[in-house]
Formats: C-alpha cells, structure tokens, sequence
C-alpha cells in the first residue's frame, strides 16, 4: 500500500493509503484529510485540491500538465514552487512516504 | 439544543455541513437526505460513472468525516413537513425532530415527459445514483439510445453512449441544442462536435409518443411521424427545484425557494441554498437560480457565514463545466443581459466566446481552452476587460498581463 501523508491546515498530520491509479486527492478525501473540498471532483477546474510538496520521493511525481499549470497559475489563491493540484496525481508505489501541505480553499 | 438541521445532503447540504464545523459551530448538527448513498459527487453520474459497470460513486466525504466532525448524518430519510411555527421537521415514518436554525437544500427533480408511453421500461433520467445505476445496469444490452433534451445532461450522456459503440439520436424541441445556457456560436461548434463523433442530432424535433412492447421502449415516434428505433430513452429536458417542504412552511417560493443575499428566507429561522433557491444575483442585478456545483457550493459557505451571524453579500461570480466528450465545455460569469459576442475561432469553430454587457465583460465560455477558462475567472472577478483584439485572438499572455498589472503574481 502507498502511504501519503497530508498536513492539514492547523497542522495535524494524517497519513493515509492511496489506491494505485485513483488520484492523491481521493485518496485524501477518503482518508478524511481536512481542507481539502474538491468542488469538481478531480476536473482541474476548482484548484480546492491545492497542495504543497514537501518531501518524500518527490521525483515520483508526474510533470504538470497544460491544465494544471493553467489552473494553478490563474486560480484566486497564492501558488508556489512546489504548487500541485492533487487530483492531477495519480497514486503509484514510487509515491510511499511522500509528504503534502494542504492549501485548499 | 436542537441546532441546526440541514435537509439535503448533495453539493449544498454537506459542503453546509463541513463549512459550519470548519467555521467552529459545536453544537448539534443534523444532515439529513432522502438518498441512501454517502453524499456523492453528481457530474460524474452521466460522464466517468458510466465508463464500466462498476465504476464506484465518487464520495463527497470519507466514510468516517461525518462520525469524525460529529455531525448526525441521517440517510434514506425523507422529511414530509416543515412546523415553522413549531420549529420541527416530520419525517415520512411520522417521526419529527426540533431545529434552532433549518436549511433547506433540497435540489432538483427531472422534469418528466408528458407524452404517451413515458413509463414504459428503458425509459429513464439522470439525476440521483440510483438512477445512473438503473441506467448503467441496462447499457450492456442497449444498441440504439434516444436522447430528448440537448441540454448539458443530454449532451454529456449522448456522447459518453456514443463513446461506447451504442447508435445515439439526439432531439431537441428547439432550433439549436443548449437553448441560452451558451451562445449559439458556441452551442453550433458543440453540435458539430457530436455530430462529427457520430451522433445524430434532430433540432426542431416534436415528440409524439414513445411506443414499445412487452411493457419495454422500442421506438420513440416524433411529431412528423418519423420512428427512431430505440432500446434506451433518456428524458434530459430540465430539472424543478424541490420546494413542496418550504410551502409547508409557509416560505415565499417563485421558481424556487426566495433568498435574500445572505441565503435567508422570509423566516428568520430557516435559510436555503444551491439548485432550489431563487437568490438576487450579485453581477447581473437581478434574481436567477442557477444549477451548478460552484453555486451550491458557494451558497453553502455563504449560509455559514450568516449562521455564524457573520452575513457578507453573496458576490461569488458563477461558474461551470460540462464534459461533452471530448469537449470541455467551461463558462466563467453570467451572460444574463448580455449585447454583443466577441468570438474567438480556432480550426474547429469556437475557442471562446466573450459576452459583452454595457460594454464590459460580463461572461466567457471556452471549449477546451482551461487556460483561458481560469483567467477569465480572475478577470471577471476583478471587472477587467481586454481589449477586443485579445478576445478575438485567444490572446493569453496578453490577457494575463492585464491581470498581472492589477495584480502582481
Ligand atoms: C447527471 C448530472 C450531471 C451534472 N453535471 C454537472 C457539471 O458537470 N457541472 C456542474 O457544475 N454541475 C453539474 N450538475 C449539477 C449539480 O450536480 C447540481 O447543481 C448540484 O448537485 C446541486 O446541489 P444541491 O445540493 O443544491 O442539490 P442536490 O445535489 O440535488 O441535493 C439535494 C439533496 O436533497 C435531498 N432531498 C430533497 N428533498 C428531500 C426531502 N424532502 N427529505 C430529505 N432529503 C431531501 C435529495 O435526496 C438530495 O440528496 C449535474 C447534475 C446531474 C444530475
Ligand atoms: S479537485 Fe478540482 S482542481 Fe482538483
């Protein structure tokens, strides 16, 4: 199982398991991460999936999308280097340990 | 304490929920629905949903956020009537339960046809998981669908039937499918698109009966007396708001349950929100009720707000999106009133279109073009209008550096 652990806005930490092919941001969800609303559903359009890469195996991670930079770039909240849009991630082994801080909306 | 009790779980209700916890409200909280499922996302239901036979629901919560946020998730509950005077619901097995505060945010029903043969088997909406799964149980033996209404739902599920090899006929009653939800510049370059992907699309189409056997749909017989064999029907013709509970309680209801900007009713103790309120809309001035998920969303956040007796002006600008195939539909504002399109062309029609009102930009919808999409969100958010060649021209960077000389990156 692919562990992935998610710092939630005031700071509490959860670690939750990630179905291979499902997104992170599922994962998320279903884990009960805090912050995290995905108002479209994983669509690229919300950006209420928004988190920080911390550390962990962060070379597991797919390049960004036209779509995701887009949306990232244009949405309403401050991005930063280590931006990503959760539902864009789709889980893989390679991923186990990887740290997020949630953004969200 | 009775707190407060919401009845609706979908988009509105539970985002309601998790807001009003997020915002710091302790006390009782009650979500109720009718729906048995865990609160679930609904666009997926006519797009991935249906991709195979057991694609699961996409929760809108983990299984465990409600027990965690302590909130009373009541499902497969209907509430029959709302005693303002009492300050009490009843629900259908005679039960009732007290509330300090009541949200309304009950949704929609499909509109249902009205025309000989509407009840026969394989003729089926689109509106709760039950129904996307009735619909999905049956499409392995389906060769030939009919869908009546070119509104998104239709559209959506016209093009996810055809994307698996099942003979799709589109009717739409009027001259061009999506009706005002878009312009018809870019409701034509959808048209083309199905039409280019193999879907058949009659406009202007009367519908006189639906005829079958065996107590199963066969054929759907239209006004000029053409039949369009058919083992699969989707009526996707437009949705009611629910507002039968609100007139038990006596709330003021025209085209959906009347809010005031901080999603009040006339009772000081019941408020409503998203696809079932009718709201004074904050760009185009006037009342509208919108189905989406932004602005059941965004309502929801509103309604806690005010609960918290925090009230601020709704001014959320709409949004939206709809996956037609291989199209993604995205409109970013409202084109109510609108005067004049700018339109920007790409190889296969539309890119873009901007609706201009008194002159400044007032709503933009795109087609596959997200980029564009998100900016126009900022952009109308923050009441700047490119210039014309920009618009024409798809112009992003251009465009972008509008936004960035208001606001810095
Ligand atoms: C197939 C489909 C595809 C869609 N695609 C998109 C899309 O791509 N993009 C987009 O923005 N929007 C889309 N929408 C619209 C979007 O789903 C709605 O705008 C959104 O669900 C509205 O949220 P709501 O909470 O107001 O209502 P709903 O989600 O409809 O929830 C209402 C809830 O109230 C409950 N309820 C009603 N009456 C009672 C009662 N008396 N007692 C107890 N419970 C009751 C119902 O069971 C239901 O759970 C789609 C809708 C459908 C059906
Ligand atoms: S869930 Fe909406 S952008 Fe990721």
């Amino acid at each position: 199982m692919t562990k992935i652990v998610f710092i939630e806005p005031d700071g509490t930490q959860k670690t939750v398991e990630a179905l291979e092919g499902a997104s992170l941001m599922l994962a998320a969800t279903m884990g009960g991460v805090e912050g995290i609303a995905a108002e479209c559903g994983g669509n690229c359009v919300c950006a209420t999936c928004h988190c920080l890469v911390l550390e962990g195996p962060v070379e597991s991670l797919s390049e960004m999308g036209e779509d995701e930079k887009d949306t990232l770039e244009f949405s309403a909240e401050k991005i930063f280097e280590n931006s990503r849009l959760t539902c864009q991630l789709e889980a893989c082994p390679e991923m186990d340990g990887l740290v997020f801080k949630v953004v969200g909306k | 304490m009775a707190g407060i009790v919401i009845i609706g779980a979908g988009h509105a209700g539970t985002q309601a929920a998790a807001s009003l916890r997020e915002g710091g409200y302790a006390g009782a909280l009650t979500l109720v629905s009718a729906d048995h499922d865990l609160p679930y996302h609904k666009p997926p239901l006519s797009k991935s949903f249906m991709k195979t036979a057991d694609t699961p629901l996409q929760p809108l919560r983990g299984p465990s956020y409600f027990s965690d946020k302590n909130i009373d998730l009541r499902l497969g509950e209907t509430v029959t009537a709302v005693d303002a005077g009492a300050k009490s619901v009843a629900f259908a097995d005679g039960q009732t339960l007290a509330y300090d505060k009541l949200v309304l945010a009950l949704g929609t029903v499909a509109r249902q046809l009205d025309v000989p043969g509407a009840k026969l088997g394989g003729v089926v909406c689109l509106r709760t998981a039950d129904d996307a799964r009735r619909m999905r149980a049956r499409l392995s033996g389906v060769s030939s669908a009919v869908v009546i209404g070119g509104g998104f739902i239709g559209l959506e599920t016209a093009a996810m039937l055809n994307a698996r090899g099942i003979s799709v006929v589109v009717l739409e009653a009027a001259p061009e499918v999506l009706g005002r939800a878009v312009s018809a510049q870019t409701a034509a370059t959808v048209r083309e698109g199905l039409v280019a992907s193999g879907v058949t699309v009659h406009r202007g189409a009367t519908l006189e009966r639906i005829s079958g056997q065996g107590g199963q749909v066969q054929a759907v017989v239209t006004g000029d007396g053409q039949s369009i064999p058919a083992d699969l029907v989707i009526v996707g013709i437009g949705a009611i708001p629910v507002t039968d509970l609100a007139e038990t309680a006596g709330l003021a209801v025209e085209n959906g349950i009347l809010v005031d900007g901080a999603m009040r009713t006339n009772d000081p103790d019941i408020f409503a929100i998203g696809d079932c309120v009718s709201f004074p809309q904050a760009q185009i001035g006037q009342r509208v009720r919108l189905e989406s998920v932004q602005n059941a969303t965004d309502q929801a956040r509103a309604v806690a707000q005010t609960l918290k007796g925090k009230p601020e002006p709704f001014t959320a600008l709409p949004w939206f999106w709809s996956d037609i195939g291989e199209m993604k539909l995205q409109i970013a504002g409202l084109n109510h009133g609108a005067t004049r399109q700018i339109v920007c062309l790409g190889e296969t029609g539309v890119r873009a279109v901007f609706h201009m009102r008194d002159g400044a930009l007032a709503a933009v919808e795109t087609l596959n073009e997200p980029g564009i999409h998100m900016l126009s969100r900022r952009l109308l958010a923050l009441g700047i209008t490119p210039e014309e060649g920009q618009m024409t021209a798809g112009d992003l960077a251009g465009m972008k550096q509008l936004l960035r000389e208001r606001v810095p990156a």
